[in-house]
């Protein structure tokens, strides 16, 4: 058999065993740091976050009698002109192509509309341009976030009935703002635009996470049952135990959740081009990492934190000290 | 013979599988058979991979004023509604222009259906306008009595009486005096059947109209609006129940005024009902056009209001929509509507599976690597997921108008992670039960026991954001609400209804019972195996031990180094 089956077997049976929640001073202090330079380096990189046209709206330009030549035209020739700017081409009716841009000062608004014209081989005056608001407005936005922090409230509830201790609720919350502040700030200092698809990205990244988080916050349930009783193991101590009877699992479904991700990011998005595909793969490939390494790194710590105060678990605690 | 009925159990469920997807299968077949609109195996496509229908509203006004950004905001929001109610087709909605060039973009991806676009077109404005005079559609004409001088008579008009009672100023929207001569003969002469109202004809809300039901059955004189749709709050239809509760079969549609709304309807209702028929009712209009003219039964100071008589649930539904989503800051009409093509184009949406795909044998190799011949599983779990997740998608499609964009299909992948996570955690659980030194028929059912509860919670947590999700947001979030929900679900039945069935059968045959080393459960229980002499420990094992004491349960919980200690100290005492 394999050697990680071995080591997962090792694991389990406690003979060997990685002392993640005893050293949460280290996961914090490495957190802290991470944390700062991701909420730093959008800012000096690359003048904060740069929101997609369906935030902020932009500019349209309409070709009429173009859409025979094709769209294509409309894309080298706003590239030439904007250089690294997501630009949406799509035809219209049977002869107009329709080019969206982020909003442009007139001067290069009326650069772009000559470019056009010119690519296209049409008069300036057939080439329209005007304003487009914002297709993902503020109402969008204020409802999602609504249902979001409902979700969130719901989600704690349900963890708190389910594992019947409010502090595994704390915990996962605490590891899941860990998780969006940092995988927002890695993806702020790539300088990509915010896209509604890297908008989805985070969402999905919340549902991962929070589920990563209940997947080993169920094997603790199950280890730190009646510790109390226990003379030869602290509640922390079995905390530990089920990060690591659980450490197998966690690379093995981080592995093959990452694969298929890391696919398109790097194979789909850079060798083949799928330019709209690379901001959520990069939304979702750091924010799953982010999301194992918070669950066994911060939660688990930090809800051992939280009960092993509670007086309970602390006599118990002094007494297997006592007969060590 | 607790194996022969697990496997029996097995069987069954892998039919209820078999179940599944014939019965999906035979929904769309049966529907594309009998040649059902939209029915389809292939599922349909979002705006960015497939292109769509881009309709250009411009929005009417009144004498030389310009639309507000914010009307057009909220005019945008209340389109967005009315076309995520039909589906999440995640249509998109822009602002156009600004000023005098302002105008609302709406995009639907394919071809929308024509409920789709009628929702959209009604670009209606909502207004409650008391009823004056009401009659039918076309006032009946008389054929005067043959003379001489005239033996085939015209048939004409009836003679009438002025409806006015004076030429005082009328005193409110409810008095008659606002039936001017010119407007008698304007409704007398009105024939409903004709087209009366040009489309995009802006009404000014403070003078009476003339104007006809949506039937165009009956014709109405109406008083200045009281009231207009942005005051409705909420409006849904509810079956009208007897005291005790028993249905009556007859629906009705309750509204709920916001706090300005709230106001005026007392005052109104105060108004209208002492007055004789037809006064004491009040009209809707959408468009001009009356959706309903209920009598008021009550004065009602509350807020709250029900319109009854003669709804189905269906026709009780449609007016709470109507009056629910009708309710536009400004009425639109139609100024274009074109094809639109894809923004993204297939090539991407290849790439992007070629690449998803390579993943996939990645996940593949990495797990023929970690579980060897149980890899097996692995490959068919995800093949049972795709081929249900596809079948689902189509049926959807039809059903919902569900489209796949690209974040759409990003989240299927990320959707592999989540199912393959399911079995892992089933294969470790398993892998645990062998360590404690179970059998592996034992461990296989055991396993699945512990891992069901987590596999179960932990979906739910992911039910729980779709389902949130989905009621509150709109747009693209919804639309990935639903994706999510939909692969939870069949990461669920996947788990069920093949895994843990297909490892229950392995389980049987010798080569994965002897533990062989390929096999994928071949545990090395060395570690354990000093422990494993002690047959009472095993007893207890296999009886989770359900009477023991508490402090038992602390102990089988205790890590196997543990307990070997445990009993080393225990020896060293005896």
């Amino acid at each position: 058999m394999s050697k990680f089956s071995d080591l997962g077997t090792a694991l389990h049976s406690g003979e060997k065993s990685f002392n993640i929640v005893g050293q949460s001073k280290i996961w914090y202090a490495i957190s802290a740091v991470v944390l700062v330079v991701s909420a730093v380096l959008p800012f000096t990189l690359h003048n904060g976050f740069n929101f997609g046209i369906e935030f902020r709206g932009g500019s349209e330009f309409t070709i009429t009698g173009g859409a025979t030549k094709g769209a294509d035209l409309a894309r080298t020739a706003v590239a030439a002109d904007l250089p690294n700017v997501e630009v949406s081409v799509s035809t219209v009716g049977t002869d107009s192509v329709l080019v969206q841009t982020p909003q442009l000062s007139d001067t290069k608004s009326e650069l772009v509309r000559k470019d056009l014209a010119s690519a296209y081989g049409v008069d300036s005056s057939a080439v329209s341009s005007s304003f487009i608001g914002a297709s993902w407005g503020s109402d969008v936005t204020g409802k999602a976030i609504n249902g979001l922090l409902w979700f969130l409230g719901l989600a704690a509830i349900l963890m708190a009935l389910y594992f019947r201790t409010i502090k595994m609720s704390i915990a996962a919350m605490a590891a899941l703002l860990h998780d969006l502040l940092i995988t927002a700030g890695i993806y702020g200092s790539f300088g990509f635009e915010v896209t509604p698809a890297a908008v989805i990205g985070f969402l999905t990244i919340l549902g991962y996470s929070l589920y990563d988080t209940v997947v080993v916050f169920d094997k603790v349930r199950e280890t730190t049952f009646e510790v109390e009783h226990s003379t030869t193991a602290t509640f922390a101590e079995r905390v530990n135990l089920a990060v690591n009877q659980t450490l197998v699992r966690s690379i093995n479904t981080t592995i093959v959740a990452v694969l298929p991700v890391a696919s398109i990011l790097f194979i789909g998005a850079y060798i083949f081009g799928a330019g709209t595909l690379r901001d959520i793969s990069l939304a979702l490939f750091i924010g799953m990492l982010v999301g194992t390494y918070s669950t066994n790194f911060i939660a688990a710590p930090f809800y051992a934190q939280l009960r092993s105060g509670e007086s309970k678990y602390r006599k118990a605690a002094e007494k297997v000290a006592a007969s060590r | 013979m607790a194996e022969v009925s697990s496997s029996k159990r097995a069987r069954k469920r892998l039919v209820w599988l078999v179940v599944v997807f014939a019965g999906i299968s035979a929904i769309i077949g049966g529907a594309i058979f009998t040649k059902t609109a939209g029915a389809t195996f292939v599922p349909q496509l979002a705006l960015d991979l497939q292109g769509g229908t881009q309709i250009i509203l411009k929005p009417n006004v009144n004498g030389g004023t310009t639309v507000s950004t914010q009307q057009l905001n909220q005019a945008v929001d209340i389109i967005r509604q009315r076309v995520d109610s039909t589906g999440v087709s995640e249509a998109q909605i822009t602002t156009q222009g600004e000023g005098a060039d302002a105008a609302i973009v709406v995009s639907i991806p394919g071809k929308p259906s024509e409920s789709t676009l009628a929702l959209i077109k009604a670009s209606a404005k909502l207004e409650f306008r008391p009823v004056l005079v009401t009659g039918l559609g076309k006032t009946a004409l008389v054929t005067p009595a043959k003379t001489k001088a005239n033996p085939n008579p015209t048939p004409t008009l009836p003679p009438s009486t002025p409806i006015r009672t004076s030429d005082a100023a009328p005193k409110d929207n409810s008095d008659l005096n606002w039936v001017t001569a010119d407007i008698q003969k304007a409704y007398e002469t009105l024939d409903c059947s004709t087209q009366f109202r040009t489309p995009g004809q802006v009404d000014d809300p403070t003078k009476p109209i003339i104007t006809c039901d949506r039937n165009l059955s009956q014709k109405f004189i109406l008083g200045p609006v009281e009231l207009d749709g942005t005051q409705i709050s909420k409006a849904t239809s509810t079956a009208v129940t007897t005291s005790t509760g028993a249905s009556t079969g007859s629906y009705a549609v309750d509204l709920t005024f916001n706090d300005a709304g709230k106001s005026i309807f007392a005052t109104v209702t105060k108004r209208l009902y002492p007055l004789t028929a037809p006064r004491n009712q009040f009209a809707v209009t959408i468009d001009g056009y009356v959706i309903t003219a209920p009598a008021i039964q009550a004065v009602i100071s509350a807020g709250t209001a029900q319109i009854t008589g003669g709804f189905t649930a269906d026709s009780a539904n449609a007016l709470a929509n109507q009056l629910k989503f009708g309710s536009l800051p400004i009425g639109f009409q139609v100024q274009s509507q074109e094809n639109i093509s894809a923004t993204l184009g297939t090539e991407q949406l290849k790439s992007g599976l070629l690449a998803g795909l390579i993943g996939l044998v990645l996940v593949l190799i990495y797990s023929l690597f970690q579980y060897r011949a149980l890899a097996s599983i692995t490959i068919g779990s995800l093949i049972v997921a795709g081929g249900l997740t596809y079948l689902s998608i189509a049926l959807l499609s039809w059903r919902m108008d569900y489209r796949l964009s690209l974040a759409g299909v990003a989240g299927l992948i990320v959707a592999i992670g989540i199912t393959a996570d399911s079995f892992i955690v089933y294969f470790e659980r398993v892998r645990d039960e062998l360590r404690d030194g179970r059998p592996l028929s034992v461990a296989v059912s055991a396993g699945w026991r512990r891992a069901w509860r987590t596999i179960l919670v932990s979906d739910m947590i992911s039910l729980l954001a779709a389902g949130t999700l989905y009621l509150l947001t709109v747009g693209n979030v919804r639309g990935f609400a639903f994706t999510l929900g939909l692969t939870t679900i069949i990461d669920l039945v996947v788990v069920t209804l093949f895994t843990v069935p297909a490892v229950t059968l392995l389980a049987n045959l010798k080569f994965f019972a002897s533990g062989h080393t390929w096999s994928g459960f071949s545990v090395s229980t060395a570690s354990a195996s000093g422990y494993r002499g002690r047959g009472s420990f095993r007893e207890v094992d296999s009886s989770i031990a359900k009477n023991r004491k508490s402090s038992a349960e602390a102990e089988k919980r205790q890590t196997i180094a543990e307990r070997k200690a445990a009993a080393q100290n225990q020896d060293g005492a005896n």
